[in-house]
């Protein structure tokens, strides 16, 4: 067990090297750079500019570097926010993304799996029919659209709910946030688990429950749910590396300090480090989540072995 | 057989199934009587789609959402049928148990069969847990699983076929049931499980007395252990009666016609005159399984060290259990698969020919398979099928020709031409089997490889393919290599039989040589299990 | 043996796959419904533009951000301040005014003498047309103006620039719909490609072809799709290019399985048993045989893809003024959402029902191609 984590934590070393190498001379080779501002530097600030942040070295050199400094876990100078080192933009917005992303991961668990399995048990059944309307809403109005939507409604009209910012990450201001953000979520857990559960509820093992007489928490808890959801766990795999690393719309539309709105600022402002952090710590998410989802499939599958 | 008594346990008087499905409502059982008394083993026999299975289906209350029942099953002087599921409870998984015919997927694959094995004792016999896993291990000596303490951890993948079915049974055993209730528990498995599966059952009958209901389509099976026989059809029971009056005095046409479904005939060998049509020398398979990420490799050899010949017009049957390399060997003949060793047809070597060299031959060579579903293109039409080995092989005719000679194809396979339009999916087991036949037989080939061709069919559809086959051989003058695991088919159709056993011929002869005197042990325990209960075969003591 | 045809009647024409998949579409009320909201919607889009009295570019200083509303502006009490206004541009001032059904006439004077070309002001505001100055007094200061009214309606309201959103919103239509049909081509035509080569070739090949696919999906695709607009530049035509470069790879997987599941069944080794060529095996069982997983996927492909040009938009990276997208539009709209909601409704029920419609059609096709899954 042990070992193949080892392995496997090992084997992502050339992935990920892969993806910072495709990253970097991708942004390098956009037109522009972080210091094309609306109105033209001076030439002598421009080449100092150039000369702390290594742009007038070589490329390949500057890969070299950059390729160094992310061994040790260090992404550098912000080009844009002069003041700060990537390492300090992360360690104040990433954990704020993590708490996001993990409430609405467990609100998608909690709430899509609960609606699952209650519309798989009355399949066919107007139950069945509203949860599952509900959840192809869930699943198309983007969360652009749901976002000012409720904002409006609860924000603005009720007056219920603050409008937008962080706040510490009070309760009332991390409501919006996080429901928005599972709402699509919901959506998809609902669909799979009612998905997988109508089939292993059909499955024989099931049918050989049910003849035995087991009372309906074993048949329905122990023998159906335990193997239907692990299609969901591997649905949640990518999802929880996306949810956990912040959304773009949500934290611009609620004015949250995460991680999620770097990627957009980084990559038009050309803030090289910036964006190429987050590609690694997005990449980082998800290879570490597609581990967590293969042994939690060997904790839920006696068939799956690692050792 | 045993003790009995005329005091019914349970009884099913005027069930009617019905099943909701999107063109409307199908009855799949049409108010029938059945019961079964205290000690007696009861058999239901039918063919596919006779309703036996739903008839105890409904009775458990396990019928699938669509479906409906009505009628009474009494037990205990109470109507069971239609209670809620926690009153029926009390009866279901306790005094009355059910083992089903998938052991692959009867079991749940998540826990181990100790845990599964303990799940009713604790639920009906308030057992706790720790009790019940010692009983479990009681029941698993009891159904004779070897080191039993060591597979009560097993997972049901660690187990084969026979085993998990030993483990269903010790689970209807565990809390002393009235009536066991047997689903075709032995149709998929091999033929030397199988008989084990069925002493044992019988042996258990013997020592415990419980009542026996057991469904099959196996006339065998019933004959060896049934007291009574209820011959079901299309949702009617149409026979009922003692065992031995019905095997000796059929009433109804449809018995007499399930009676005389056992393929029949025989076929004289070829004369030493006949020209050799293939050769095959030193034939071996070997599959290969690349190391894994922590499992080593190894390799496989399906098909071990072969070497036979067919004469023209001769009929050589390979017998063996699944997994005897029988099906490797029909594909490695015909050059399908990387194979070792020299194959020569009609004076050419094949072996090693790449696939452009083989496509002149393949006209001559054909294959059957064994699945009537999957061996036809889901979305041509039927015509389209049949003709598509011409458009490969005689190039020059026109879409008309072939329009025709499909419609003659489909005539000799006594289907009629008008339905080649038609979609593989409009057509019935075996129809679809007929289909693949005309396939081959609009090429007009020499030899056919037929893997298995009645395997998926019942018996009375069996009998009908069975000869056809014999008459398409004797118009074209066809040479067989007539693959199968039913020793009864095989009687029928082969002249000479070759015996295989994981990947090796443990023994050939004449078809008579075999069944009448078989050499090798292990043929006399296939030949044994197989029930061959028509004619020659006598009763087991 | 001699060929003869011994039935010449018409043979009974088979129910295929396909019919019965039609059959059981058609049969599904959900998909039926979806069906038609969205071929109304692709109408409007396509001819709405042309029908509509507005264009999408056209601004109305005088009508910003004015409700959806289906009476027809200006409102009587907006008449006379507009005119007001509009005859104090033109420096006259309006001794009386009088308002006659759709027409309005005026006493003016001014302190100087009266510049004929002055009823340009009056012309010049939205609400007013073919203004006239007639009876110019004597001495030029004073003269009758009268103008008619210029009637017009914003069903959908207008945005904060004065342009109409129900015609913005159906070029939105045309525009989202078009970059969704068209990505989705390129991603369908890209994956199927790559998916069948990967699966028909197995082996080591097959293995390299997906690990490649696999890095390309731990990259985060934001990124992808921001590095593609960036090269590209905010260019209509190439940004289907873009989004239809990053939504390939689950293509290229469902058609990889599917090759490789097909490969194994027995109808295509029998037609190898028969000797059919690569070529015939591929035409006649793997294509037909494949093409059902890959509909389905096309039509849930088709509102991924319009999403995620209106994220882009809704970021800004997407479609540049004046044309719009509905992206652009609920952008638009969330900004201006205290006091203009109808800028966020209208566009949001269009592409919410065409996603709807679209999801719905999908799971139909599901169903119907493969009713197991019911």
């Amino acid at each position: 067990m042990h070992r193949y984590v080892l392995g496997r934590l090992l084997g992502a070393i050339p992935t990920l090297f892969l993806i910072v190498t495709i990253s970097f001379f991708l942004i390098r080779i956009a037109p522009g750079g972080p210091f094309d501002l609306e109105r033209p530097l001076e030439a002598k600030v421009m080449e100092n500019l150039n000369k702390i942040y290594h742009l007038n070295e070589p490329l390949w050199n500057q890969y070299l570097l950059y390729l160094k400094s992310v061994a040790r876990l260090d992404f550098g100078p912000s080009f844009y926010f002069r003041d700060f080192t990537i390492n300090e933009l992360f360690a104040q917005s990433l954990p704020i993304s993590i708490q996001l992303g993990l409430s609405a991961l467990c609100l998608a668990l909690v709430v899509g799996g609960t609606m699952g399995v209650f519309a798989a048990l009355r399949q066919n059944r107007p139950a069945d029919y509203s949860v599952m309307a509900a959840a192809t809403l869930g699943v198309t109005v983007p969360n652009f659209v749901v976002a000012p939507i409720l904002t409006l409604i609860l924000g603005v009209w009720l007056g219920w709910l603050p409008v937008g910012g962080w706040n510490g990450g009070a309760f009332v201001n991390v409501i919006l946030p996080v429901v928005t953000l599972a709402l699509p979520q919901v959506a998809v857990v609902a669909r799979l688990t009612r998905g997988s559960m109508i089939e292993a509820m059909r499955s024989n093992h099931v049918r050989t429950a049910r003849a035995y007489g087991l009372t309906g928490f074993m048949v329905i808890v122990v023998h159906a749910l335990r193997g239907a959801i692990l299609p969901v766990v591997s649905y949640l795999g990518p999802a929880a590396a996306a949810l956990l690393t912040g959304s773009v719309v949500i934290e611009t539309i609620f004015g949250i300090p995460g991680i999620g709105r770097y990627f957009v600022q980084g990559a038009l402002n050309r803030d090289y480090t910036l964006v190429m952090g987050t590609v690694v710590v997005v990449a980082c998410f998800v290879i570490l989540f597609n581990l967590v989802v293969d042994l939690l499939y060997a904790l839920l599958d006696p068939r799956v072995r690692y050792d | 057989m045993t003790k009995r008594s005329e005091q019914p346990v349970l009884a099913i008087r005027n069930l009617t199934v019905d099943f909701e499905i999107a063109s409307g409502t199908v009855s799949a059982v049409k108010g029938i009587d059945i019961h079964v008394n205290a000690g007696e083993t009861v058999a239901i026999v039918g063919e596919s789609g006779s309703g036996k299975s739903q008839t105890m289906m409904a009775a458990m209350g396990l019928l699938a959402s669509n479906g409906r029942a009505s009628g009474e099953v009494v037990y205990e002087d109470r109507n069971i049928l239609g209670l809620p599921v926690s009153k029926l409870n009390a009866v279901r998984g306790r005094k009355i148990t059910m083992i089903f015919q998938e052991p692959m997927t009867s079991l749940d694959p998540l826990y181990t069969i100790g845990r599964q094995l303990a799940e009713p004792l604790v639920v009906h016999g308030g057992l706790s847990w720790k009790a019940a896993r010692a009983k479990a291990l009681e029941l698993l000596k009891l159904v004779n699983i070897p080191e039993p303490e060591r597979k009560i951890k097993s997972y049901p993948y660690e187990m084969s076929g026979g085993q998990r079915q030993r483990v269903m049974i010790a689970m209807a055993l565990a809390n002393d049931p009235d009536v066991l209730i047997a689903d075709e528990p032995t149709t998929a498995l091999d033929v030397t499980t199988q008989a084990q599966i069925l002493d044992l059952l019988a042996d258990l009958q013997k020592r415990l007395g419980m009542s026996v209901i057991f469904i099959t389509h196996d006339l065998g099976i019933v004959r060896r252990i049934a007291d009574r026989v209820y011959v079901m059809k299309t949702g009617e029971v149409v026979e009922s009666g003692e065992t031995a009056e019905i095997f000796t005095r059929p009433a109804h046409p449809y018995t007499k016609m399930l009676l005389d479904a056992e393929p029949a005939g025989h076929k004289l060998p070829v004369p030493d005159s006949a020209p050799v049509l293939l050769e095959a020398q030193k034939m071996r398979v070997e599959f290969s399984f690349e190391a894994g990420f922590l499992a080593p490799g190894h390799i496989l050899r399906a098909v071990d060290d072969i070497s036979f010949s067919l004469r023209k017009g001769q009929t050589l049957g390979v017998v063996g259990e699944s997994g005897s390399g029988k099906s490797t060997l029909g594909r490695a003949v015909l050059n399908l698969l990387p194979a070792q060793g020299r194959v020569v047809f009609k004076g050419q070597q094949i072996s090693g020919l790449d696939r452009a060299s083989m496509r002149p031959l393949r006209k001559n060579m054909q294959l059957i398979f064994q699945d009537p579903f999957g061996s036809l293109s889901p979305r041509m039409t039927v015509g389209q099928i049949i003709s598509e080995g011409l458009l490969v092989h005689e190039p020059a005719l026109t879409a008309r020709d072939r329009d025709a000679r499909a419609c003659q194809a489909l005539e000799e396979v006594s289907l009629d031409p008008a339905m080649r339009n038609r979609y593989p999916h409009e057509f019935s087991g075996g129809q679809r089997q007929r289909i693949a036949i005309a396939r081959t037989m609009v090429l007009k080939p020499e030899l056919v490889v037929l893997d298995e061709p009645t395997s998926a069919l019942d018996r009375t559809i069996q009998k009908q393919v069975v000869e056809l086959l014999r008459d398409l051989q004797e118009a074209h003058g066809l040479t067989y290599l007539f693959i199968s695991h039913d020793l009864a088919v095989v009687r029928a159709i082969a002249d000479t039989v070759m015996v295989m056993q994981r990947g090796k011929v443990v023994e050939a002869g004449t078809v008579d040589a075999i069944f009448e005197a078989p050499k090798s042990d292990y043929t006399r325990e296939l030949i044994g299990a197989a029930l061959l209960t028509q004619r020659q075969v006598t009763e087991p003591a | 043996m001699t060929l003869t045809v011994t039935n010449t009647e018409a043979p009974v024409r088979g129910r295929s796959l396909w019919d019965d998949a039609r059959d059981r579409l058609l049969a599904n009320r959900a998909a039926v419904a979806s069906l038609i909201v969205l071929a109304f919607i692709a109408l409007v889009s396509v001819f709405g533009p042309i029908l509509s009295p507005h264009d999408f570019d056209t601004v109305y200083r005088d009508y910003v951000k004015v409700p959806a509303s289906l009476e027809a502006y200006p409102r009587a009490d907006q008449v006379e301040p507009a005119f007001q206004s509009a005859a104090r541009r033109a420096r006259l001032s309006v001794d009386s005014y009088e308002r006659q059904g759709s027409m309005v006439i005026a006493k003016v004077s001014s302190s100087r003498e009266i510049d004929p070309r002055s009823v340009r002001y009056i012309d010049r505001s939205d609400l007013f047309r073919d203004a006239d100055l007639s009876g110019l007094s004597a001495d030029g200061k004073s003269a009758t103006l009268s103008a008619d009214i210029n009637f017009m309606h914003f069903y959908f309201g207008t945005d904060a620039n004065g342009r109409d959103m129900m015609t913005r919103t159906f070029i939105a239509g045309r525009v989202s719909l078009t970059i969704g049909l068209l990505a989705t081509l390129v991603a369908i035509s890209i994956g199927v490609l790559y998916g069948a080569t990967s699966g028909y070739l197995g082996g080591r090949t097959d293995q390299m072809m997906m690990r490649v696919v696999d890095i390309l999906y731990s990259l985060p695709f934001i990124f992808f799709v921001i590095m593609l607009v960036v090269f590209f530049g905010r260019n209509f035509i190439l940004m289907f290019i873009a989004v239809g470069a990053v939504e390939w790879l689950d293509m290229a997987r469902i058609v990889r399985g599917q090759t490789l599941s097909i490969k194994r069944q027995e109808y295509v080794q029998a037609a190898e048993a028969m000797g059919v060529s690569d070529r015939g095996i591929l035409r006649r069982h793997i294509i037909p045989n494949t093409l059902g997983p890959v509909v389905v996927y096309m039509t849930l492909l088709v509102p991924k893809v319009i999403l995620l040009e209106s994220f882009l938009s809704f970021l800004g990276l997407g479609i540049q003024e004046p044309m719009t997208s509905w992206g652009v539009l609920i952008s638009e709209g969330a900004r201006n959402l205290q006091g203009a909601a109808w800028m966020l409704i209208f566009p949001s029920i269009f592409l919410t029902s065409t996603l709807f419609a679209l999801n719905f059609i999908g799971d139909g096709l599901r169903d119907a191609l493969d009713p197991k899954d019911r």
